[in-house]
């Protein structure tokens, strides 16, 4: 089987197979990261740019990480540094770049649909590493991976997403994910952060948390965004941890040994207790660890050589 | 000079809907004659538009033609050759220039540099309020002596209740219709195209249709405060269009158009995030389109303007949600308008009733094909297949959505005042 796509834009663009690929190259990743020298040869002479348009820590790192393990020489454009504060539009700033012959441009932006746009202008493959409130393939992917790690497979598995559906790229890409892959999703969150027909991505609403989360494989938290406060969207930080926080008590609802993800960053105290996010079933910095072995596996299927190289 | 148009069947409705020759004569309709009757007089011009559609000069109620202060989208000059291909005889520019015409200055130099094109007729229209801000009336008065023919913020609502209250009693005694671009701005909020279940796919923040139809039923009421004339603008959902029925049920004197894409295409449009589907209001869904197309059947809507706004690439090939709103639509609108008659939703009169009638009623133009009337009529080649290719387009601009777009009919002839402005090279 080959890796037929030059971009990894949307996580609806790939199928079962591609994704079960990603997971299966991005486990055989992993071993690299644990090594004493922790750096294959593989995407030598590679030119990666990391072109982000958003503040970024973990998941700008998480890439620079992986291409670096891969030996992919790797360049990191931030807002400030880049000729975006000057109102070059990012098709230019596309262009550009392009002229330098990149082998991958990774690109985080606000606006949803740009890395497709950007995709559209430039030779290179464009990973999409956040758009706007659309996607998030890559966090999705790794936290598949990280679920089927934990529990063997994702067939039938429950899935619990809570928090702020409506402005989280994490949440749809993870809703499409994880649906494709033969799991079922239920959300729950205040209707404010349900958004219209979101039950066509395939997930189902949960009138509560409580029944949410009954017998959930998987808990799945999102982060309260408090500069969102000013869209209304619920009344006191307090109150939202009575209703959506997830506490022991609720954990006990699902079953025994489900996992509890979140991608960060935390808010412990709001829409996850400390106890919870320190506890033997959060498995927060598992998905950290795993989502640079997937990226790598991404640089390697998008830039490995040729594109279209048969699996590891 | 005489000119007879020879063998089209004549669409002018409640007056003509059949087979005859139409004779222009110094500007003016002269007549009619039996087809095949022998010309009146030696020496005359005859075009043969046998197998077409001749109907009274199409008018756009709705248009942007950039110019003052836009002149890299559009310029009158464009706008007005634009509106010539499409089979327009006359339209209604828009006052969200720059400097915004709220002014008899900016009104006279509209009309100014319309006379210099000589093609269609231009009937500004002017701003609510002082640099369309929300605040102060503008002077309609001195305006109005300069030509201008209605009053609207378009592209913004007028906010304030008291000050669109205020505005329409003005309006009223000086009679002048007041135009609504009718949008809850709080509702709206940042949205970029129709909330629903395509928004939510793309990650896109939506506008619901209640953001539209809120002020649609908040302008009804105060026309029947103020015994005004309102015509709502650019009306896209179900919402709205039910509104304005029940206010004309109680004899409001309330009045609306639509646009060609609320009933050609959805919010399905938008599909890869496609600048081009993105205008305000944004595409909506089926049971909205198709509550548009009830709306122009029953009577509800009484006219398809294009609200043709032209944009650079500068504006549209950018992120979705940093994209202008707004496409061309002068010289696709009748052929997306036509499918309609040939999917016989309404007839060919009711479409003259939508395109040029009606307009005229709201401009109190007497524009029927009877002797003495203005010599502008279009010629509509009725079953002419072809792609809609923007590179054929006139305007200045090329956003659309349409283009590759296989239509059925387009505009044939073009004549304002007895002079032919566009032909068709057959």
């Amino acid at each position: 089987m080959r890796f037929e796509h030059k971009d990894i834009l949307d996580i609806e663009a790939l199928s079962v197979q591609d994704i079960t690929m990603i997971l299966d190259t991005a486990e055989g990743m992993k071993g690299i990261s644990k090594r004493a020298v922790k750096k294959v040869p593989t995407l030598r002479g590679k030119t990666i740019i990391l072109l982000f348009q958003e503040p970024s820590t973990r998941t700008r790192s998480s890439f620079d990480i992986a291409a670096k393990r891969l030996s992919a020489d790797s360049i990191s454009l931030s807002k400030s540094t880049s000729s975006i504060v000057k109102g070059e539009t990012l098709i230019d700033t596309a262009r550009t770049l392009e002229a330098m012959n990149p082998d991958v441009i990774v690109i985080r932006h606000p606006s949803s649909g740009a890395p497709h746009l950007i995709a559209k202008h430039v030779n290179a493959s464009v990973i999409n590493a956040g758009d706007g409130i659309h996607g998030h393939p890559t966090q999705a992917l790794l936290d598949l991976m990280t679920v089927r790690e934990k529990k063997g497979s994702l067939s039938g598995l429950n899935i619990s997403i809570v928090g702020d559906i409506s402005h989280s790229r994490v949440a749809r890409s993870n809703i499409t994910g994880f649906t494709m892959m033969g799991a079922k999703v239920t959300v729950a969150a205040p209707a404010t952060m349900i958004p219209k027909g979101v039950e066509s991505l395939g997930c189902r609403i949960a009138p509560d948390m409580d029944s949410c989360v009954e017998n959930a494989d998987v808990i799945m938290m999102l982060r309260i965004q408090k500069e969102r406060q000013e869209n209304i969207l619920f009344p006191t930080e307090r109150e939202y941890a009575t209703l959506y926080g997830l506490n022991d008590r609720r954990l006990k609802l699902a079953a025994g040994d489900a996992i509890v993800m979140h991608p960060g960053p935390l808010n412990r105290g709001v829409e996850i207790t400390n106890e919870v996010a320190n506890g033997a079933n959060a498995v927060i910095l598992d998905q950290v660890t795993n989502g640079v072995a997937l990226r790598m596996a991404l640089f390697y299927l998008v830039a490995g050589g040729s594109r279209n190289v048969d699996t590891v | 000079m005489l000119t007879r148009f020879k063998g089209a069947h004549i669409v002018d409705p409640g007056n003509i809907n059949e087979h005859r020759d139409l004779l222009i004569k110094d500007g003016r309709i002269h007549g009619l004659l039996d087809p095949g009757a022998v010309d009146p007089e030696p020496g005359i011009e005859t075009i043969d538009v046998t197998g077409m559609i001749l109907v009274p000069g199409l008018i756009d109620i709705h248009v942007h033609l950039r110019e003052p202060g836009h002149e890299y989208k559009e310029t009158i000059q464009s706008g007005l050759m634009a509106a010539a291909h499409g089979g327009f005889t006359a339209v209604c520019p828009m006052p969200n220039t720059n400097p915004v015409n709220d002014s008899a200055q900016v009104t006279r130099f509209i009309l100014e540099r319309a006379k210099e094109a000589g093609l269609c007729r231009v009937y500004p229209v002017g701003a609510i309020t002082r640099g369309l801000k929300g605040d102060t009336l503008a002077e309609y008065g001195d305006m109005r002596q300069a030509g201008m023919v209605a009053i609207t913020d378009d592209g913004r609502p007028v906010d304030n209740a008291r000050v669109m209250r205020r505005a329409m009693e003005y309006a009223e005694g000086l009679g002048l219709p007041v135009i609504s671009h009718s949008e809850e701005l709080s509702l709206a909020g940042d949205g970029a195209m129709n909330e629903g279940t395509v928004a939510t796919r793309l990650g896109i923040r939506g506008i619901p249709n209640a953001a539209e139809s809120i002020m649609v039923m908040r302008e009804i009421a105060l026309a029947e405060l103020t015994s005004a004339r309102v015509h709502i603008a650019h009306v896209s959902c179900e919402e709205s269009v039910e509104a304005i029925r029940q206010g004309k049920k109680r004899g409001v004197k309330v009045t609306c158009e639509t646009a060609p894409h609320y009933f050609t295409l959805t919010d399905e449009a938008v599909a890869d995030y496609d600048t081009h589907a993105k205008m305000n209001p944004p595409l909506r869904t089926e049971k909205d389109r198709l509550a548009v197309i009830q709306g122009l059947i029953d009577g509800t809507i009484d006219c398809i303007a294009t609200d043709h706004a032209p944009h650079s690439p500068l504006e549209k090939e950018v992120e979705f949600d940093q994209a202008a709103f707004g496409i061309i639509g002068l010289e696709t609108s009748l052929a997306l308008s036509l499918k309609l008659v040939h999917d016989e939703l309404i007839t060919m009169e009711t479409l003259v009733e939508k395109m040029s009638r009606n307009p005229a009623l709201f401009l109190g133009i007497d524009n029927r094909l009877v002797p003495g009337n203005p010599g502008d009529i279009t010629v509509i080649d009725p079953d002419k297949v072809h792609v809609l290719d923007p590179a054929d387009f006139v305007s200045k601009s090329r956003n659309t959505p349409f283009a590759g777009i296989e239509v059925k009919g387009e505009a044939f002839l073009t004549m304002v005042e007895g002079r032919i402005i566009y032909q068709r090279r057959i």
